[in-house]
């Protein structure tokens, strides 16, 4: 197989080589592309999110995708699913909204708990933080897909697994010809 | 031509595309459900409190204590595309300082093939009732709502409010 490979890139011009290369870089650029779209479209700054504990169990599990929203209009309400960032932690955390209080100028604070947790979420916030404010929030969950973020958590635990597929796709693209 | 790798590759590809086509076809089958249902719900004790909520803050805030009773058939939301239902009872008010309070005093996670007929009698808050200042005393007008987001295999995760709802007053003086 590998020979095959080796043979395709010997029997390659110039110009085929060229060709391969860009079409590679067509592939990355809209793959970048849809995500920054997705990122317009939900107003979202990070729109899919795999969970990565089993905090919000039995409802998500580890390597559950989730689909989010942010639009600014949208209220935020108790029982809605928020993902928010917490200063000083680089993975931001999908629990559900617990306590709500909208002030008269329109500006909320909510708390937030984990289904599978017996307490609210005060411990997790930076220290002194009470209460979480819509600037914390990354989006809210509005969809809702099992297992296929499983390959994401693969590829970060085991780093060599994404760096093989990474140069197995790579190779390919760059070899194969219609 | 017909190498172990390519009868591998097209039976792999074949499989995932018939799952693919299977989940989008779950999503879409349960889209236009309506997932509305009703309750009811009663209050027995009501009393408020004025003490400082310990581990949070030193200031002094209200602190209800309701009694309740819930009364919901959720049997009928269950299909073949609701994995769990996490059911939750909100009290929702208004205070001076606050324009909207929303604080959730019982929830239940019920998963599918679980008892999800409540028939629940004098039953305490799971969760305290702070509210956020000294709103509660005197407060005419809170109202209890049930809502429940519905956790499917796959898909949207709506959030439905059941029909019916319970408002009641706080009384004029705090309990010691």
């Amino acid at each position: 197989m590998f020979d095959g490979f080796l043979d395709d890139l010997k029997r390659m011009n110039k110009r085929q080589f060229l060709y391969q290369v860009l079409s590679f870089g067509m592939i990355v650029s809209s793959a970048l592309m849809i995500w920054k779209g997705l990122m317009v479209f939900t107003g979202s700054e990070s729109p899919i999110v795999v969970v990565l504990s089993g905090s919000m169990e039995p409802a998500f599990h580890r390597g559950d995708l989730l689909f989010l929203t942010n639009y600014e209009e949208e209220p935020v309400r108790v029982g809605e699913i928020v993902v928010f960032k917490i200063e000083g932690r680089d993975i931001p955390i999908v629990h559900r909204v617990l306590k709500l209080h909208e002030k008269n100028n329109g500006t909320i604070k909510f708390l937030t708990k984990g289904d599978n947790n017996s307490v609210d979420d005060r411990g997790l916030y930076a220290p002194g933080q009470q209460w979480l404010e819509k600037s914390d929030m990354v989006g809210r969950a509005r969809g809702f897909l099992p297992y296929v973020g499983m390959v994401t958590i693969l590829m970060n635990e085991y780093p060599k697994v994404k760096f093989a597929v990474l140069a197995c796709l790579g190779l390919y693209v760059l070899v194969h010809r219609e | 031509m017909h190498s172990l790798l390519s009868r591998g590759n097209s039976v792999l590809a074949y499989t995932l595309s018939v799952l693919v086509t299977l989940t989008f076809a779950c999503f879409l089958s349960t889209i236009l459900v309506d997932y509305r249902t009703g309750t009811e719900m009663q209050t027995l004790k009501i009393e408020v409190k004025n003490l400082p909520e310990y581990g949070v803050s030193k200031k002094i805030n209200d602190l209800g204590h309701i009694t309740f009773n819930l009364d919901t058939d959720l049997t009928s939301l269950f299909n073949w595309n609701v994995k769990q239902l996490f059911v939750y009872m909100t009290a929702e008010y208004e205070t001076p300082t606050n324009a909207l309070n929303q604080v959730v005093l019982w929830d239940k996670i019920i998963l599918r093939g679980e008892n999800s007929n409540l028939r629940l009698k004098n039953m305490r808050t799971k969760y305290y009732f702070w509210d956020d200042g000294n709103g509660l005393r005197g407060n005419k007008n809170v109202t209890l709502t049930l809502s429940y987001n519905i956790i499917p295999n796959v898909g949207r995760l709506p959030i439905v409010g059941a029909i019916g709802s319970h408002t009641f007053s706080f009384p004029s003086q705090y309990t010691r």
